[in-house]
């Protein structure tokens, strides 16, 4: 499976942008997004970029005052998933241009439509710029 | 160049702005983004809830102003709210024709609902007409859905459209349809078993983006059954050579990395297809070997494809050049100051070692600063290193390493897992019996409710069957250490109930075997414990049985029983207690005590623990009492089988089974019950005689299972807990076990005990070794704790002949080992250091952290106009810099806010970028003025702006919020703050 799931979350935990590739309940889903941002929070950035977490490994970086956290499974390149965030940020980027936090959330759907194309069932799938925003261009084109 | 951007982007305005995102959707998003705590979030959210129930029922909403509020709707589950109220809309939704209204209903879905909801069934229909449609756009976002609605049982309604969409000319829509069906395989393989071949078609797609996504089904596949994809391991090394050869378009590249995440996925491929494979390993060889010598080992996408090479190379079957180059790949990992550098090189080496043993001894230092690093993760990934490495001559030190940092966590999940791990370890390794007792003891006092079961029923197999080979001294000795142990423990409070049970047996079973403590001693003792945890169910039902067993111990030997008042009152307690287990097993104690000596001593043989019991199951014993009963001219018994036709009101199986399947009332009256047989207590010794106690089995089964699992001394060896215990008796004890590296062992193992010859040879090469490195040891200081921890850990035990072979500054390795040795140990541990560090010293390789300067670095090689601001910065930075960065900014930031501010209040529409523009530019100027002050600071991965109110960022949060319409009061400043900054 990979990616289990892709998480926004700011400085005061407060959730961004959140998408499971697992079907987690509502209670899960929060009690699991309090706890890893608790966790990842309490790092330094001396420390590595990973956390274990359950049955998760966690690759996180940090933008501004926005985390980016990936969960993934054990056998995943965590190198990878950090340069998989990196390009996500990158592509909202070109975008949005100098993208922020709340470009984020003025455009939620938006950068779902950008995650729906570069992540499929869990497996990274798309990893060309281009390829990852002309859907999303050509959807505010139509309407 | 300025303009052009701001022109660009009200370009791009045009059409965001076209959303009419309302005044209600940007004040919602505000007060989301200025709320200061969950709570006050909730609050917000509830309001929300509220007014979206009222408002989404409204008649005849426009489109836009739907989609808006199913995007509100997204807010309200994402911030933890249930928002099932709305699913419906959204359902209505992905009717609409409408592309975007469409996507954002399927998207909301996706988000909202779980593939066996029942409001599934109304979007199929939906589904598989859009999947027709000629929109590709529309097909894409059905597809989207398809993925992660469908169910297993909706695949076949849309099972044909999805392949006949795998030919579709658009390769984004071959694309998903590919990730379709491999959603199907996951969900259920067989539906779509005989499509797979179409995954082999889709990976020759001329769309390099087609192929790349076939890779992910094709690597679930082939993890699954290798042998059938053999004959395209000649494709895939063709198309990672290509790859790696930079032959895919410009814009898969990463960082200048060609498709690096295509590649990653390829050697994952390779690396299950050439494990244990060397024909097909063969193949690989030479383009792995290029992609490692070509590796980029300054960028962390490059040192994640050199990690994944480290992964395949160990994988595949072993190639001596590509060992070689991964290990020095490794070395740069290991000897990075990047902690994720780090934590891939501990993994990477774990992978290493188990080809090549020897890698790790160059790495020693770097290990164990990695241990004893602050950070967890980097611990835990050390461990599991170490796990891999124990052997007999260091499982000591690991052990007690793990279990003193399992006892240092609170994380319950992790101290399961590396309780369980030392477990493990002790079991296979443990160089002494006692050793053994001492570290279960540590693992059961501080996780014993955490480990499973098993492990303690496995301690008190072992316990109690010894280890057969010394036979019964080794046996004792090893039983006596447990019970001195266990008596010293128990004054310890609150221990885990785990820990107890295994205590009470263990001291009902051996706690006077020695003669050296008295039956009322250990009886005191347990009921003590007794009393200490007293609503602990089990640990009672344990300290009777071992009261049981030493009462029939002290009677099976001639002595009086003399009952403590403790145990007195102990037994009268359970006499009467509400647990119908712990009763009978205060009454089998008293019925047993009554008995003499010669009984007691059948019943409850002395250490018989393990013993084999053969269970009757013809019951032939009673033959006689049968032949008696027909002769008198009782019936025979007839088989249950051959009874048919007969309905036995008295018969309680054939009761029980009509009320099963009737479950309905019974009218007839209930039984009446039967007084408790007194043979009940014969239960106890002889599991066969349960057979015998004419009671119906429903009612006492339960408990005599009870009693089998707590432990009686004639059932403990049974079935139950076999569970884990087949290969303990070999692993344990002796290190028969450390396979590959169990050569090296016994040659280095002297050294350690400082047993050794010196010739004169050795010691002459030893001293100039030594001079060597004591020469070395002057420039670098290492604590000598470490050196110590390193001895213990790689020990001599490393030091084998391949080794002396690869380092050529030691003459003879082997030869000067066994001296150096015999030197103090602060020579031994140098030498291995210094081994470790000179290579250490030679000029540091340039691996930044790569977190930071990936974000420094990387957005300029992408947007060209940065490079033209960060041309600009310079000029405006001397400004700033004089001015402490206050007294200029301002003047030139008003002045470009107002202009975009001026120019959209006529339209009031929401303009962010604009604005956001400027700060952008400013927020680089503010960074580069603090950069050419303070020198290193760029390594902050922070925007310093983010920190303490400063113009800009006053600036900024009032050109957006002006913008929104709102009052310019934001409480965060940081949802202003580029992420790319």
């Amino acid at each position: 499976m990979g990616i289990r799931f892709v998480l926004m979350v700011n400085k005061q935990g407060q959730t961004r942008l959140a998408q499971y590739y697992e079907y987690l309940t509502l209670e899960e889903r929060r009690a699991l997004e309090g706890e890893i941002v608790r966790k990842c929070l309490a790092r330094n950035e001396h420390k590595c970029s990973f956390v274990e977490h359950r049955n998760y490994k966690i690759v996180y970086r940090r933008y501004a005052s926005l985390f980016f956290l990936v969960g993934v499974d054990d056998g995943e390149n965590e190198l990878a998933i950090l340069e998989f965030i990196h390009l996500l940020v990158e592509t909202m980027d070109r975008h949005f241009g100098n993208v922020c936090e709340l470009d984020i959330m003025f455009h939620l759907e938006k950068v779902h439509f950008m995650l729906e194309e570069m992540v499929v069932n869990g497996c990274i799938v798309e990893t060309s710029k281009a390829n990852i925003l002309t859907p999303v261009q050509l959807l505010d084109k139509t309407s | 160049m300025e303009q052009l951007k701001t022109i660009g982007r009200e370009l791009a305005m045009g059409s965001q702005g076209g959303f009419g995102q309302s005044k209600e959707f940007l004040e919602l998003v505000k007060s989301i983004g200025e709320a200061r705590s969950k709570a006050e979030e909730d609050r917000i959210v509830v309001r929300e809830i509220e007014t979206l129930k009222r408002r989404i029922v409204e008649p005849d909403i426009p489109k836009r102003k739907m989609k808006e509020y199913i995007i509100r709707l997204l807010y309200v589950e994402m911030l933890g709210h249930d928002a099932s109220f709305g699913y419906i809309h959204a359902v209505k939704m992905t009717h609409d024709d409408n592309l975007l209204s469409k996507r954002t209903g399927y998207l909301a879905l996706t988000l909202f609902l779980n593939d066996d909801h029942d409001l599934i069934i109304l979007i199929v229909n939906t589904i598989q007409k859009d999947l027709k449609s000629d929109n590709y756009l529309v097909v894409c976002a059905a597809l989207n859905a398809v993925c992660r609605l469908i169910n297993e049982e909706t695949i076949p309604a849309v099972l044909p459209s999805v392949v006949d969409l795998l030919a579709h000319p658009k390769d984004a829509v071959r694309k998903k349809a590919v990730m379709a069906l491999h959603r199907f395989h996951l969900k259920s393989s067989s539906s779509v078993s005989h499509l797979v071949s179409n995954f082999r078609k889709k990976l020759c797609d001329n769309d390099p983006g087609v192929m790349g996504a076939t890779l992910c089904p094709l690597f679930d596949l082939i993890a699954l059954d290798p042998s059938s994809y053999k004959d395209l391991v000649v494709s895939f090394v063709s198309i990672l050579k290509q790859v790696a050869e930079h032959r895919l378009p410009k814009s898969y590249d990463y960082h200048q990395m060609p498709a690096p995440f295509i590649q990653i996925k390829l050697l994952k491929i390779l690396a299950v297809l050439g494990s244990g494979d060397k024909q097909a390993s063969e193949h690989m060889y030479t383009v792995i070997g290029e992609i490692i010598r070509k590796g980029d080992s300054s960028s962390n996408i490059g040192n994640a494809i050199l990690y994944e090479c480290i992964c395949c190379v160990s994988s595949i079957y072993p190639n001596h050049k590509l060992l070689e180059a991964a290990a020095d790949v490794n070395a740069k990992f290991l000897k990075s100051d990047s902690h994720n550098l780090k934590y891939m090189g501990i993994d990477a080496l774990g992978r290493l070692i188990k080809i090549t043993p020897h890698v790790a001894e160059q790495h020693q230092l770097a290990v164990i600063d990695c241990l004893e690093d602050p950070d967890d993760t980097l611990k835990r990934k050390t461990f599991e290193l170490l796990y891999k490495m124990t052997k007999s001559s260091n499982v000591e030190v690991i052990v007690d390493r793990m279990i003193d940092y399992m006892i240092s966590i609170s994380d319950d999940h992790y101290k399961t897992y590396i309780a369980s791990r030392c477990v493990e370890l002790a079991e296979q390794f443990a160089p002494s019996n006692h050793w053994f007792i001492q570290t279960m003891n540590k693992v059961f006092e501080h996780a014993g409710d955490l480990v499973n079961i098993k492990v303690a029923h496995n301690l008190m197999r072992l316990i109690g069957e010894g280890f057969g080979e010394d036979a019964a001294t080794a046996d004792n000795q090893l039983r006596s250490s447990a019970v001195e142990s266990y008596l010293r423990i128990i004054g310890e409070p609150k221990l885990p109930s785990m820990f107890l049970q295994v205590i009470c047996w263990v001291l009902g079973e051996y706690g006077t075997a020695d003669g050296k403590y008295s039956a009322s001693y250990i009886t005191g003792k347990l009921c003590d414990i007794a009393e200490a945890y007293s609503n602990d169910e089990t640990v009672k039902a344990y300290a009777i049985s071992a009261l049981t067993k030493m009462y029939a111990f002290e009677i099976a030997a001639g002595r009086k029983v003399d009952m403590l008042p403790e145990c007195q009152s102990f037994v009268e307690e359970l006499l009467a207690s509400h647990s119908t287990d712990l009763q009978q097993r205060a009454y089998e104690l008293q019925a047993l005590i009554g008995l003499d000596a010669r009984a007691v001593e059948t019943i409850m043989p002395q250490d018989a623990s393990c013993e084999d019991i053969e269970v009757d199951t013809d019951l032939a014993f009673l033959n006689g009492y049968v032949q008696q009963s027909l002769e008198r001219g009782a019936l025979p018994y007839i088989p249950e089988d051959e009874r048919t036709g007969m309905v036995n009101v008295s018969n309680f199986r054939s009761q029980d089974q009509h009320e099963s399947a009737q479950h309905g009332l019974r009218f007839e009256a209930y039984e009446v019950p039967k007084p408790p047989m007194p043979s009940k207590v014969a239960t106890v010794s002889l599991s066969s005689s349960t057979d015998l106690v004419p009671v119906p089995e429903t009612l006492y089964s339960r408990e005599t299972h009870q009693i089998s699992s707590a432990g009686l001394s004639s059932e403990t060896g049974s079935s139950e807990l076999k569970l884990k215990l087949d290969g303990v008796q070999k692993k344990w004890g002796r290190p028969t076990y450390s396979s590959p590296t169990s050569s090296s062992n016994s040659t280095s193992q002297n050294p350690v005990n400082g047993a050794t010859q010196t010739t004169d040879v050795a010691t002459a090469v030893n001293s100039k070794v030594r001079d060597n490195y004591d020469t070395r040891k002057q420039r670098i200081e290492i604590s000598p704790e470490k050196q110590k921890l390193a001895a213990s850990l790689f020990g001599g035990s490393t030091k084998t002949e391949k080794r002396s072979s690869t380092s050529s500054k030691v003459p003879k390795a082997s030869a000067s080992v066994p001296d150096r040795s015999q030197e103090s140990k602060a020579a031994v541990a140098p030498s291995e250091v210094a081994q470790g560090k000179t290579i250490q010293s030679s000029p540091p390789p340039d691996l930044l952290d790569l977190d930071e300067s990936t974000i420094t670095v990387a957005p300029p090689s992408v947007d060209p106009f940065k490079q033209l601001e960060g041309l600009l910065d310079p000029s405006i930075n001397s400004t700033t810099n004089h001015s402490s960065g206050v007294t200029n900014a301002p003047d030139i930031m008003t002045h470009y806010a107002a202009t975009p501010a001026s120019r959209e209040s006529g339209s009031g529409g929401y303009s962010i970028p604009v604005t956001g523009d400027n700060v952008n530019l400013l927020s680089e100027l503010s960074n580069a003025a603090v950069r050419g002050t303070t020198g290193e600071t760029t390594t902050t991965p922070l925007p310093q702006s983010v920190k303490g109110p400063n113009a800009k960022d006053s600036l900024q949060r009032d050109a957006k919020v002006r913008q929104m319409g709102v009052t310019p009061t934001s409480q965060n400043p940081n949802l202003f703050s580029d992420l790319l900054g």
